[in-house]
């Protein structure tokens, strides 16, 4: 049988790890991408910058906390900014499906505006498309954004060192079960918002009173889980999580009991891991916390010599297991 | 007896029983315990979530190494047999069918292929969370016939009654459902018959109780002398119930506790059993790995035949086969763990599942894949 794509090729687990692998970087190779950056990072002018794309697919339109529109500002806004740079500007291109009312078009866009203008950036560019009915999921959102690197070095897994620790500026999973939450099907009645958020401010404060950053990453599709996985793959040192420091909602923590989900793989959309010196850890901790986006941080972990480019989580009960890397998506369990 | 402890009582919270020292507590008592019998013992704990759990809380760690944890057959999608698989496939092919199922379905690798695999061909398969959003596909799609793939315990049959009860007050007449429902006790019963397997004790599952009842598991202690507790998920649960578990065997005992009392009553949930058993009768049903099983499977009855997609679209399939080298059925059995498995991490893994086992999240093999790869450690 020929080989098709499946829904899992676009999961963020390890098919879409193959498919980039085996394809994209294959045909497209440079030593730009080959770092799988969420932004790629490149000198001209003696000014390093940041380039980076996301697509927005998502279903309901409109969640609590949120919509398409602000994620596809926020996302991309996020890329750059955990790439150590200040975002500037973007371009937004959309491709509706006929049919879709002009009201709810509106809507989105007049949050993309709000979205940049409150993050300090200008939308330059943009293209949109009408596809027949039924060609597209009512709308599909591509932002593209550049910006200006402000740290010395680039942030990346390679500066890491043992004894690092790891922070995250709030409570984990609250966009996928929000979002999870307005779909028909489940119709949970909670007061759970999407985190969905621009960093920029939050990580430019952070970069201008710190200089003890290794590298930060947002913890979206795949959660926290993925990225750390991604971070230690193939390095010479592995991360310890605590799971009792770990910040998680009650309410998220019990839908995910009672659906089976691990939040570590939860997605989320204003939130930043970050790794850095253990000497400026709780430095920074205060530094967080004193913003509107990061009130609830903690230092979740710590970088360990062994074992080598894993993860693992040292539970509440004491004992330790290896946290690995998404392979699907979640889905609810059945009995 | 069965009082709760008094660390256990006073918990109201998920946090609550995720706490070290209780857990520690506990975990104390039952090296004592084991040092008193001093024999290796083998509980089985039957249900999926069970054993997600035991991994996700590294729970093995705390236990003596003469203490096995065997994982049963409590995954609904690993215990499908492939012929169910391989009709559900059939039935995708037909014109103007579209079939709906929990997602989790998608990937079990029927005999030739999956749903997956048909759906990027082009065929009709939607992913749907409940058997009421299946019915809201049919009433939104006149010309063709929806067939929602049943599968589940007891804890997700009486909702798959319900929405056949709907359809019917409401008029949905192009709903079906391909009923691969399974109930517990026979596939427990079989078990314990099965002398190479050896289970000392039974953790009985927490959800499929929610709605039998612990009454249920009365029979194994009485007639096969088999001390049964029914469990609660979090590690303080489990960890209290294989106490409790050590306990009876310890004693000589066998009867039937339930340490998940802020969910389980002796009981049930008469409502939802009552429904069930309005809608199914029971008939032998195959389960992979340990075969027929009189009395284990649930069919639709006759006067809602209308609803059995079986009744009203008959399709004749060719006959099922495994990989030759999986072996999810001595997994699901406990005769086996999947590291003793040739295909486990090397041809078989999550993004391309041999077995069954290895699909569902709450599927052993899943478990281990996601929790031990590698060791961590």
């Amino acid at each position: 049988m020929k080989k098709k794509i499946l829904l899992a090729h676009g999961s963020g687990g390890r098919l879409s790890h193959e498919l980039i692998k085996d394809l994209f970087l294959r045909s497209f190779d440079n030593k730009f991408l080959r770092k799988l950056g969420d932004s790629a990072i490149f000198e001209k002018e003696k000014i390093r910058w940041a380039f980076t794309t996301d697509s927005y697919v998502i279903r309901p339109l409109f969640f609590p906390g949120g919509n398409i529109g602000k994620l596809a500002v926020c996302g991309t806004i996020n890329d750059l900014a955990v790439a150590g740079a200040t975002p500037l500007f973007l371009s937004c291109a959309l491709i509706i499906e006929e049919g879709l009312e002009v009201s709810t078009l509106e809507k989105v866009v007049y949050s993309i505006k709000e979205t940049a203008e409150g993050a300090g950036v200008q939308i330059i560019t943009g293209d949109t498309k009408v596809v027949e009915h039924g060609g597209a999921d009512g709308l599909f959102i591509n932002t593209s954004g550049v910006g200006i690197v402000r740290t010395q070095e680039n942030l990346s897994p390679a500066r890491i060192e043992v004894g690092d620790r790891i922070l995250i500026n709030g409570t984990l999973g609250d966009h996928s079960i929000a979002t999870l939450s307005r779909r028909e099907e489940f119709d949970f009645q909670t007061k759970l918002k999407s985190d969905c958020a621009p960093l920029n401010d939050l990580i430019g404060t952070v970069l201008s009173d710190s200089q003890g950053i290794r590298m930060m990453r947002d913890p979206t599709r795949g959660g926290i889980a993925s990225i750390l996985n991604e971070t230690t793959s193939g390095q010479a040192f592995g991360i310890e999580l605590w799971e009792e420091k770990i910040p998680i909602k009650e309410e998220v923590a019990s839908i995910c009991e009672m659906l089976g989900f691990d939040p570590l793989y939860l997605a989320n959309e204003g939130k930043v891991v970050l790794v850095a010196k253990q000497e400026e850890a709780e430095k920074l901790l205060s530094i967080l916390r004193s913003h509107p986006l990061g009130k609830e941080s903690q230092i979740v972990g710590k970088v360990v010599p062994e074992p080598k480019g894993k993860v693992y989580l040292r539970t509440r009960i004491g004992t330790r297991r290896v946290v690995d890397m998404l392979t699907g998506e979640q889905l609810p369990r059945i009995c | 007896m069965n009082e709760l402890p008094s660390e256990v009582k006073k918990m109201k919270y998920l946090t609550e029983f995720r706490q070290k020292e209780p857990a520690r507590g506990v975990a104390r008592k039952i090296h004592q315990l084991m040092e008193d019998i001093d024999r290796e013992i083998s509980l089985m704990e039957v249900c999926g979530t069970h054993t997600t759990a035991v991994f996700r809380y590294g729970i093995t760690e705390l236990l003596p190494e003469k203490l096995h944890l065997i994982s049963g057959p409590g995954c609904p999608v690993c215990v499908t047999a492939n012929d169910y698989i391989d009709k559900a496939i059939a039935y995708c092919h037909q014109d103007k069918v579209i079939i709906a199922t929990f997602g989790d379905m998608m990937k079990v690798p029927g005999s030739r292929s999956s749903l997956a695999q048909e759906t990027s061909e082009g065929y009709q398969v939607k992913v749907v969370y409940s058997s009421l959003e299946a019915i809201k596909i049919a009433q939104k799609n006149h010309e063709n016939k929806i067939i929602f793939l049943g599968i589940g315990f007891e804890t997700t049959a009486p909702t798959v009654a319900a929405s056949i009860l709907m359809a019917s007050d409401e008029g949905v007449s192009n709903y079906l459902v391909l009923s691969g429902h399974k109930i517990m006790p026979p596939a427990m019963q079989a078990l314990v018959k099965d002398h190479q397997i050896g289970i000392d004790g039974f953790l009985c599952p927490g959800h499929v109780s929610t709605i039998t009842g612990s009454k249920i598991y009365e029979f194994l202690a009485q007639e096969y002398h088999v001390p049964c507790v029914v469990a609660g998920f979090e590690p303080l649960d489990i960890l209290e119930s294989i106490h409790r578990l050590l306990d009876q065997i310890k004693s000589g005992q066998a009867k039937v506790e339930n340490e998940y009392r802020r969910a389980v009553t002796y009981q049930g949930n008469v409502k939802a059993q009552k429904l069930m058993e309005k809608v199914f009768e029971k008939e032998s049903t195959s389960w992979r790995g340990i075969g027929e099983i009189p009395g284990s499977g649930l069919r639709i009855r006759k006067e809602y035949s209308s609803f059995d997609a079986e009744m009203q679209l008959p399709v004749k399939v060719a006959k099922s086969r495994e990989h030759p080298e999986c072996i999810c059925g001595d997994i699901l059995r406990g005769l086996k763990s999947p590291l003793d498995c040739a295909l486990f991490r090397r041809v078989c893994t999550p993004s391309h599942p041999v077995g069954a086992c290895m699909v569902s999240s709450e599927g052993t093999c899943a478990a281990y894949y996601k929790y031990a790869e590698g060791g961590g450690e």
